[in-house]
């Protein structure tokens, strides 16, 4: 029982500046090393926990009460928990949810991952807005030694880090009925594939170094870049292959990762953000129509950029705007049948005004399907 | 797309009396729509009755009508000021009402009003459950099956589909008035015909039961551009069967998966659609079951509501505000987040804590009344409390309630957890029926054995919430554990840990002294030498991810505390807590002047309250808000973070009052009037020394501490006598008694007698006149506020009787008598700031009743009524000026009449009589204003529900005592035209007196009776004095009857009297309305020299 348990282990959470935060752990850890983020989600960890965007982070959830309905068989992104560690002010061992099969902390115990209570989340979330996501490491103890801070500084940064390579699939796999779309996995979320199948597409999807003539040769209807973690700018593989293909004509939409490295495959750079955008609130203007979107968010990475466009990348024009800092959350391309978000239409976890980006995409698809014979239409695509 | 320029006039209905179902937050929503409108330079027209209020502060809007909220005394309204448009989203169920009133008989196109906010068509199909059934199966939404009938056969019909239980929801009522839950044939009956009644349209929902189903809330807005944002989801801790104004909820919800609640925010969004709330907020309520996630939508409320108030509170976004500026034309990404005021208001709050809400109840003062909750709202108050997590939060808002619990605690006997007995059995069938002691039978259950699941199975709580209560349970023994008398000793590392755990999971000081049988002050020593103080944490709508510049405060038991001291500038001012009959809207109103007013002077003004409804704990109202329970240990740590110069007590009424002691021996300053003067006047014996020192007739009286005692002092005094415990709020368990035995069998049944619990007995005047004086001093000189005369004769309590400004059967000599003591006590006790006397006057005699030094439940009413912001005065006085400084240099008197009427929940509480007495029962007041006392007792009357007929008959049955008196006022009745209709003892009398009156039967006499004609509209008003201290049965059944076919009743003679007076006015001339500021400058014109 939680209000009777004196066994808890001290613990902390230790970031690169020096800064550390006490807290308890039920079970005995080994130093979990990653960049601390937080996300503000309110509901959907296990969605969050399995998102394959967020392998290689320590996550921070703002919501104070975690655990509350267990985890259940469907609200999975991906196979497995993915990220290095969780960190929470409380966490409900008792579960009530009608589909909850297991608890939340038992399930990421038999997945190893290191689960720190009783911190202060809030003045965690408040450091690292102040000072920006960092390295960190959660380890037992009292306080932080020397030699911890020595490893943590040692620890990799994400900065350059390609994790995209590692977070998406190795092998090829086909659902769905409909036009083709080839989607480029960098740590694809499973809603992703689910809402292109729903939306009437046969996706197959790639791992994420596949070349453009091995993506051509299954003649595809159209091209999906999907999210992923890590630094967009060190998927350089990814850009050849994505002007090779986008910029031949083929209809693409790509999400987060797959925004970003949009941005530089058609001329546009990157950046850090202070301390990212995770959570599932965010504003989002059509620039259009000015409709607002409340959007799913997980990114630290944005493509560099304001209203007025992405410096470097003549050929796009910003769709969507973040409302609270102005940053680019979407571009189009001029002339081409190409779209990306940088936020998450999927929501999964979050809302789900972006839907309809998905239908968007599939008539993107059939627009430049249906005036066209086959043969000719793959044949301007490659030329 | 900016703000309507084609728009300058905009008309604001309020909610009216405070009444259970629609309290304080519609002056909260008002008040913030009425700024909002201001701050884009739109004219406002406000109407509301309730004088009590911000809103109808004559400085907020720029017309302000304190008239009837009914369509004919509006209609008055928009003919005088032509409105461009009206907004009634902001004054609830009954601001609605009268708009849709309005449109239908088409006062709003003769004058070109257009209703803005949301459209007829949407008021129409949020209200009409049929229709909204329809609309909700039009886009895909499961409703729970039910159908509207207008008769009871059809009733009877529609229950054979949905069998029993069944839910009953009349049409255009608020809060569930009316509604219920029947289990059997019989009360489906009983709860038709009542539903038929009371539902202004006369028809009633046979719904299908889910009770037991989860029930959750979202708080929905949306713009004119079609932008759609929830601002917060709730989640009842008390399934569904419960209403959600008596149910404890919890704020975000916690028991839903992400995907669960997408789907309850996609149906929301469709819901706002299809409804057509063209801009501004809703509220839509969803029941889940709990074994398969089925979804059913319940209502939808287009418009502000006690669920907006609250969600605003618990999330920072202010919802009437922003719904106010949605409404006028802005889209939800062109107005700015109002508390990080660095991004926009187009987009969800995130919570980084969990808010919980506690309803208030009542039921000590209604023992008749039916304390199970069902459909019906029937709490009068609430508390919230904000904490890191549920079990925080949970414990802080029961201590937050003030209702002895210092956290989640049993009570002392099974009796105060409303249990017969104390074994297993007979607790776990308890939590079958929900009352307002349920937690605390969970509390019993839990302790005795039983398992979460066992708890679940009967209550139909959520296992989720029940095992956040066993780790309470648990954290409780590991405490005690290390207690004096526990098995463990422990160091103080490990006493620091584990009371630092306990603190965290929100126990007081006071829980954690009990469970060490110790003081709550040794517990603080240690807590403080052990270095664990609270830190406070900010609301800030965005978990912390953007900077936040408004310091809107909660305590926790975290590390970081963003608080900062605010120092020799600051003033913190107590609010009064969740509101309860006695406490209620007045004294925030009270506490909201005078913040405003030091903010005015150059002070930072710190904020402390716990009640969600309020003006006082809109974060915009001070410098910083703390939401935090109104307890010493609460109070003392925000004096400790702020290091202000000083704290005010005076203003929110008992529950500042009574930390004043503590909190001066702690050494924090208390502004105004000293702890010590408090004392004095409320300290028996010191009172009564000083009133023989000033010369001040008492009634005669005496204390005693036993029940021999208390019939000695009875003996002395002379019967009848007034009976009451001592420190009592409200006319608590207050009687009048007229015999030993009556005297005996009141210990019995209503109050215990004992040394540390002694009553007070009082000679009750019989006949006698009472009147209150609100005044102001600055410790040398004292102002009269104004004198008012109660309506009702002596015995009923003060804010249940009607009172009129200024009296109207006192004499000039007397009330000058009541001016001259008022000014002595004044200087006597040395009051600074407000000051209130209670009087009696009895052959000529003025006896002083009791000296309440503090701002009392009167003063906005004064204040409404003469233009003198009397709780302003008073706070720039607690800050240091003087009267001659504020140039208020005499007493306030106003060449017209305002006269002050009470609310009654008698409509809600079934079974409850509905006479008057000591103990106060009264939720709200009205007023009316005039220039004679007819019509402003007219106008009160509508105001109240209580509109008198201009012709038709009176049914007279008084007691004996009452008959000579009656005659004169039945004459007058008769002279203008009513029949006269009496039981036989009275008719007799009448005519034997040359009153013409036609004899009714009473009930056991045969039929047609009395109440036959009651019930068939053959009574237009009903004088029924009850029969003393042996009131009948047939004297309740008439009343009952009254009550229930909404016939206009008074049950005192100089209410009929008063009646008779409003009836003459409002034949010889048409009711007129007029604004406040009128009337203040037609005062300031014959008064010029109070206001320099």
């Amino acid at each position: 029982m939680r209000g009777d348990r004196v066994t808890d282990r001290p613990a902390f959470v230790l970031l690169e500046d020096g800064a550390w935060f006490p807290g308890t752990t039920t079970r005995p850890i080994d130093p979990a090393f990653g960049e601390v983020v937080f996300t503000t989600n309110l509901t959907g960890y296990q969605e969050t926990f399995t998102d394959p965007s967020y392998l290689g982070q320590i996550v921070v959830m703002t919501a104070p009460m975690i655990g509350n309905y267990g985890v259940n068989v469907e609200d999975m992104e991906s196979g497995h928990p993915q990220v290095t560690g969780v960190v929470v002010r409380e966490m409900s061992r008792h579960p009530s949810n009608w589909r909850a099969s297991r608890s939340l902390d038992d399930w990421l115990a038999e997945a190893g991952i290191p689960v720190l209570e009783g911190i202060d989340t809030r003045r965690l979330t408040r450091h690292l807005r102040e000072r920006g996501a960092m390295r960190g490491v959660l380890a037992e103890g009292r306080q932080p030694g020397r030699e911890l801070t020595a490893q943590l500084l040692a620890s990799p940064s994400m900065e350059g880090l390609d994790l995209a390579s590692r977070a998406g699939t190795r092998e090829r796999t086909t659902e769905g009925d409909g036009p083709l779309v080839v989607a480029f996995d960098y740590g694809m979320k499973r809603t992703i594939t689910r809402m292109l199948v729903q939306a009437g597409c046969r996706v197959t999807v790639v791992p994420a170094a596949t070349s453009a003539p091995e993506v051509r040769a299954l003649n595809p209807d159209g091209l999906f870049l999907s999210n992923g973690p890590g630094d967009p700018a060190a998927v350089e593989y990814a850009l050849e292959t994505l002007r090779d293909l986008a910029g031949g004509g083929l209809p693409t939409f790509g999400i987060c990762l797959g925004h970003q490295l949009i941005g530089l495959a058609f001329g546009g750079s990157t950046a850090k953000l202070p301390y990212g955008h995770r959570g599932g609130n965010h504003p989002v203007r059509d620039v259009r129509t000015g409709q607002v979107l409340i959007t799913t968010q997980n990114h630290g990475f944005a493509v560099v950029g304001d209203a007025d466009g992405v410096p470097g990348a003549p050929g796009l024009e910003v769709s969507h705007l973040n409302l609270n800092d102005g940053t680019i959350e979407g571009v189009r391309h001029r002339e081409l049948p190409l779209f990306a978000v940088q936020y998450h239409p999927e929501a999964a976890p979050g809302p789900h005004d972006a839907f309809p980006h998905f239908k968007e995409f599939m008539a993107s698809l059939r627009q430049e399907r249906a005036p066209l014979p086959q043969p000719l239409d793959r044949q301007h695509l490659s030329s | 797309m900016p703000k309507r320029t084609d728009l300058q006039t905009i008309l604001l209905i309020g909610s009216g009396p405070i009444v259970i179902g629609q309290g304080a937050e519609f002056d909260y929503s008002g008040t913030q729509a009425v700024r909002a409108l201001k701050e884009e330079g739109y004219r406002v027209v406000l109407v509301n009755s309730n004088p009590a209020t911000i809103m109808t502060d004559p400085e907020l809007a720029d017309r302000t009508y304190i008239e009837p909220v009914t369509p004919e005394w509006v209609a008055k309204v928009i003919e005088r000021e032509r409105p461009d448009a009206l907004l009634p989203t902001m004054g609830g169920q009954t601001a609605l009402n009268v708009a849709m009133a309005l449109q239908r008989d088409g006062t709003l196109e003769r004058y070109g009003v257009e209703l803005i906010g949301a459209n007829e068509r949407a008021i129409r199909l949020a209200e009409d459950r049929e229709e909204f059934a329809q609309a909700m199966r039009r886009i895909g939404l499961a409703t729970p099956q039910g159908r509207t009938v207008r008769s009871l056969d059809q009733a009877l019909e529609a229950v054979e589909q949905t069998g029993y239980p069944a839910i009953l929801r009349p049409s255009f009522t608020l809060g569930g008035t009316g509604g219920g839950i029947a289990y059997n044939l019989e009360e489906f009956e009983t709860l038709v015909r009542r539903g038929l009644e009371l539902s202004p349209v006369g028809s009633v929902l046979v719904e299908r039961s889910i009770i037991g189903w989860k029930e959750f809330e979202l708080e929905v807005m949306r713009d004119g551009a079609d932008n759609v944002v929830i601002v917060c989801s709730i989640e009842n801790l008390d399934p569904m069967g419960v209403h959600t104004g008596d149910s404890i909820t919890v704020a975000p919800a916690m028991t839903l998966t992400d995907r669960e609640y997408q789907t309850m925010r996609d149906a929301s969004i469709r819901i706002i659609r299809e409804i057509g709330v063209a801009a501004g907020g809703c509220n839509i309520q969803f029941a889940v079951d709990p074994a398969t996630g089925e979804q059913l939508v319940i209502e939808m409320n287009p418009r502000v509501s006690r669920s907006s108030a609250l969600a605003s509170k618990a999330t920072g976004f202010p919802i009437a505000r922003i719904g106010t500026k949605v409404a006028v034309g802005y889209r939800l990404d062109e107005l700015p987040n109002d508390i990080t005021r660095v991004t926009p208001a187009s987009f969800e709050p995130v919570l980084d804590y969990v808010v919980v809400k506690i309803p208030r109840f009542a039921f000590e003062k209604f023992p008749a009344a039916d304390p199970t909750l069902t459909t019906q709202m029937k709490s009068v108050g609430e508390a919230m409390a904000i904490g890191r997590t549920f079990k925080e939060a949970f414990q802080k808002g029961l201590r937050g309630l003030e209702a002895d619990r210092t956290g989640w605690l049993e009570g002392a006997t099974p009796a105060d957890d409303r249990l017969p007995g104390e074994d297993l059995a007979t607790v776990l069938a308890a939590l079958r029926t929900p009352t307002p002691e349920r937690v605390f039978q969970i509390k019993r259950a839990l302790r005795l054995g039983a398992t979460v699941e066992a708890v679940a199975e009967r209550s139909r709580i959520d296992p989720w919430f029940l095992h956040q209560m066993v780790d309470l349970l648990a954290a409780e023994s590991a405490w005690r554990a290390i207690g004096p008398d526990g098995e463990r000793v422990v160091g103080d590392d490990e006493r620091r840990t584990l009371l630092r755990r306990m603190k965290r999971l929100g126990f007081s000081d006071r829980q954690l002294a009990d469970l060490w049988s110790t003081e709550e002050g040794e517990i603080r020593v240690l807590r403080h030498r052990l270095g664990l103080r609270p830190a406070y944490k900010t609301v800030d709508t965005c978990a912390g991810e953007f900077p936040s510049s408004t310091p809107y405060l909660y305590s926790s038991y975290d590390e970081e505390n963003e608080a900062r001291a605010g120092g020799d500038r600051t003033i913190v001012i107590l609010g009064s807590g969740p509101n309860r009959i006695g406490q209620g809207v007045e004294f925030d109103y009270c506490c909201v002047r005078a913040a405003m007013t030091f903010r005015e002077l150059g002070y930072r003004t710190v904020m402390v309250n716990s009640n969600p409804e309020t003006v006082s704990t809109d974060f915009d109202i001070s410098d910083a808000l703390y939401f935090e329970p109104l307890t010493l240990e609460d109070v003392l740590e925000i004096v400790h973070v702020e290091q202000p110069l000083g704290v005010v007590v005076q203003l929110g009424g008992q529950t500042p009052l009574r930390l004043a002691r503590g909190l001066e021996r702690e050494g924090v300053r208390i502004l105004g009037t000293s702890p010590e003067a408090i004392d004095l006047a409320e300290d028996r014996g010191r009172f009564e020394a000083i009133t023989r020192e000033l010369g001040v007739a008492q009634p005669p009286n005496g204390i005693a501490f036993s029940v021999e005692e208390a019939v000695g002092v009875a003996a002395r005094v002379g019967y009848p006598v007034l009976v009451r415990p001592s420190y009592v709020l409200g006319g608590r368990a207050m009687e009048i008694v007229y015999d030993d035995t009556s005297l005996r069998s009141y210990f019995g049944r209503a109050a215990r007698v004992a040394p540390e619990h002694p009553v007070l007995i009082d000679s009750f005047l019989e006949d006698a006149f009472e009147a209150d004086v609100d005044a102001i001093a600055d410790g040398t000189r004292c102002v009269i506020g104004g004198v008012m005369q109660h309506i009702e004769d002596a015995g009923i309590h003060s804010g249940d009787s009607a009172c009129v400004l200024p009296p109207y059967l006192i004499t000039e000599p007397q009330v000058e008598e009541m001016r001259r003591y008022t000014r002595a006590f004044a200087r006597r006790l040395g009051v600074v700031g407000l000051l209130n006397v209670q009087f009696a006057i009895k052959n000529g005699v003025v006896y002083v009743l009791e000296v309440n030094p503090r701002g009392s439940r009167t003063v906005p009413f004064v204040s409404k009524t003469t233009g003198v912001q009397l709780a302003s005065l008073a706070a720039a006085i607690m800050a240091g000026a003087t009267l001659d400084e504020l140039g208020l240099h005499d007493d306030v008197i106003q060449p017209y009449v305002a006269v002050k009427e009470a609310v009654f929940p008698f409509n809600k509480l079934q079974g409850v009589d509905l006479i008057l007495g000591p103990e106060m029962r009264s939720t709200g007041e009205v007023m009316g204003i005039a220039d004679s006392f007819g019509m402003a007792f007219a106008k009160a009357q509508v105001s109240a529900d209580g509109a008198l007929p201009l012709e038709g008959a009176i049914f007279v049955t008084v007691n004996d005592h009452d008959k000579a008196n009656v005659v004169p006022i039945v004459r007058r009745f008769h002279g203008l035209g009513f029949r006269v209709l009496a039981t036989e003892g009275t008719a007799r009398y009448l005519r034997a007196r040359g009153v013409p009156a036609e004899r009714v039967l009473k009930v056991h006499e045969g039929r047609p009776n009395a109440i036959d004609l009651l019930v068939s509209d053959r009574v237009q008003l009903l004088i029924n004095t009850p029969l003393g201290k042996l009131s009948q049965q047939d004297d309740y059944a008439i009343r009952q009857a009254a009550l229930q076919h909404r016939v206009p009743y008074t049950t005192t003679l100089s209410g009929a009297s008063a009646a008779s007076d409003a009836i003459i006015a409002l034949r010889s001339r048409a009711g007129e309305v007029r604004p406040l500021q009128e009337w203040h400058a037609l005062a300031r014109e014959t008064s010029p020299e109070w206001t320099s």
